[in-house]
């Protein structure tokens, strides 16, 4: 009973297909989009995030017909992230399919950007994006750019902000996690967790069901985020969704109807 | 049927249409409130910002439009998330001076923030959670076991000021109404198109009902 936790599988998608790296480098190409947004949604998955992992490298508006084709099978919540720099991109993506939209490196040089969205479309439809790097002994740096570029910035201080200026949803992901399936970063998502009082989506590291449990009942994360373990394992989300609630978390039940059609 | 979605610029509409497109139900888009003479049941969709959506409802007419397809065609109506709240007389969202916070006044009632209706729980909701019909539900919640999870996304709440208006409520740090019915018209917190299977089912009930 009660509001579920999350399992929400990662697709990123770079040119035609869908790839995982690690530590946001080394691209592995794991197969096309479409056939897994639909076993995803065959399967009754909580929510999907695909990014467009190449998108702030150019200046090229999302490709609005591709997701709409990906949204056509998709009957669960679905967020576009990646390469997201005006309103109007927004409302596109909106359109074409998508229900929440991730913002990231724009969010750096434009701020505003994050309390414009939300104005217009609701703070529910805003997951604010955080790449960090560092530990809880060194301090941790937010990386705009897909990794790439250090901000100067503290991730907890960066959320609050984020926050304030109307983001309805933390994703933060551990980019030296990132790939490695060695398990969340705990600290980080803790302090993300402390700081801002919108749900937070835990990212980067996941290899095992125990990590995910970590990142809600020891982190405090309201989802958990995942894509190699998906993706190179046999591991899948109904078999996350298990261990959820052999720990004593509620997790989504699937529908059964009742009595005869 | 068929079924007339509401486009007044707000919002993702194509997988409320495509849902319903797969159950086999002639769904389509209605641009200007005219065409609402041309379809049998309605569906008012919403996201964002309550004050948004009422203005935009407003300067184009819908909010009459509505009126006269649910007062005197009789035309059912479902409004989903904002497009529940919008069924309501009031909201203490996006309350500016210049903007109107009244909503179309079809269900009365108050829409208030999460905090107001004495949830201490993270805000926006987000997630799944399950959904209590009460037993005066009736046919919207056919085939629909109690405690279903359904999909939310929102950090404001529509209360009817007649209780008999909520037809189911959702725990979240405070019981939540999260279905309202007035005669035929309808609303759900949750987006039923964004909750799989059972969300279909509470579609297709809506759509095929013979509602009195």
């Amino acid at each position: 009973m009660g509001l579920k936790v999350r399992v929400i599988p990662t697709l990123l998608w770079k040119g035609m297909g869908l790839v995982k790296g690690a530590s946001f480098d080394s691209w592995r190409r794991v197969g096309p989009v479409l056939p897994a947004i639909k076993v995803y949604n065959r399967r009754e998955v909580d929510e999907l995030i695909l990014v467009d992992i190449e998108a702030h490298a150019g200046n090229d508006d999302p490709d609005y017909r591709e997701l709409d084709a990906l949204g056509a099978d998709c009957f669960v919540p679905l967020t576009f992230g990646g390469g997201i720099t005006r309103i109007g991109q927004v409302e596109q993506l909106l359109r074409s399919g998508a229900d929440k939209v991730s913002v990231n490196t724009a969010a750096y040089s434009e701020p505003s950007l994050i309390g414009s969205i939300a104005a217009r479309f609701g703070a529910q439809c805003v997951v604010a994006s955080i790449d960090a790097r560092g530990s809880a002994e060194t301090g941790w740096e937010c990386f705009s750019h897909a990794g790439g570029e250090p901000t100067g910035r503290s991730p907890a201080h960066w959320a609050r902000e984020l926050v304030d200026r109307g983001a309805g949803e933390i994703l933060i992901t551990s980019i030296d996690r990132d790939g490695t399936m060695q398990g969340y970063d705990l600290a980080l998502v803790e302090t993300i967790v402390s700081a801002v009082d919108v749900p937070v989506i835990a990212s980067g590291g996941a290899g095992s069901y125990d990590h995910m449990v970590a990142a809600v009942a020891d982190a405090g994360a309201s989802a958990v985020a995942a894509a190699s373990i998906f993706h190179f394992t046999e591991m899948t989300p109904a078999g996350a969704k298990q261990a959820f609630e052999a720990a004593g978390l509620p997790v989504r039940q699937s529908y059964l109807e009742d009595g005869a059609d | 049927m068929r079924i007339g979605i509401v486009d007044y610029g707000i919002g993702n509409l194509g997988s409320l249409r495509r849902a319903l497109t797969l159950m086999r139900f002639d769904a389509q888009f209605v641009t200007e409130p005219a065409a609402l003479d041309s379809v049998d049941r309605i569906i008012l969709p919403g996201v964002g910002n309550f004050a948004d959506c009422a203005a935009s409802l407003r300067l184009a007419g819908w909010d009459e439009g509505l009126r006269q397809a649910v007062s005197e065609n009789g035309k059912p109506l479902l409004g989903i998330c904002v497009g529940m709240q919008l069924l309501a007389s009031h909201s203490t969202e996006g309350n500016d001076a210049d903007r109107s916070p009244h909503g179309l006044g079809f269900i009365p009632g108050h829409v208030r923030h999460l905090r107001q209706e004495g949830s201490a729980e993270r805000a926006p909701h987000v997630g799944w959670n399950s959904v209590e019909p009460s037993p005066s539900a009736g046919a919207i919640f056919a085939g629909i076991p109690e405690g279903t999870d359904f999909y939310f996304v929102h950090s404001y709440v529509f209360r009817p000021d007649d209780a008999t208006h909520v037809v189911a409520q959702t725990r979240y740090g405070a019981p939540l109404p999260v279905a309202v019915r007035r005669g035929r018209v309808f609303g759900t917190q949750f987006h039923p198109e964004k909750s799989s299977r059972a969300g279909m089912r509470l579609l297709r009930n809506f759509a095929e009902t013979p509602w009195d």
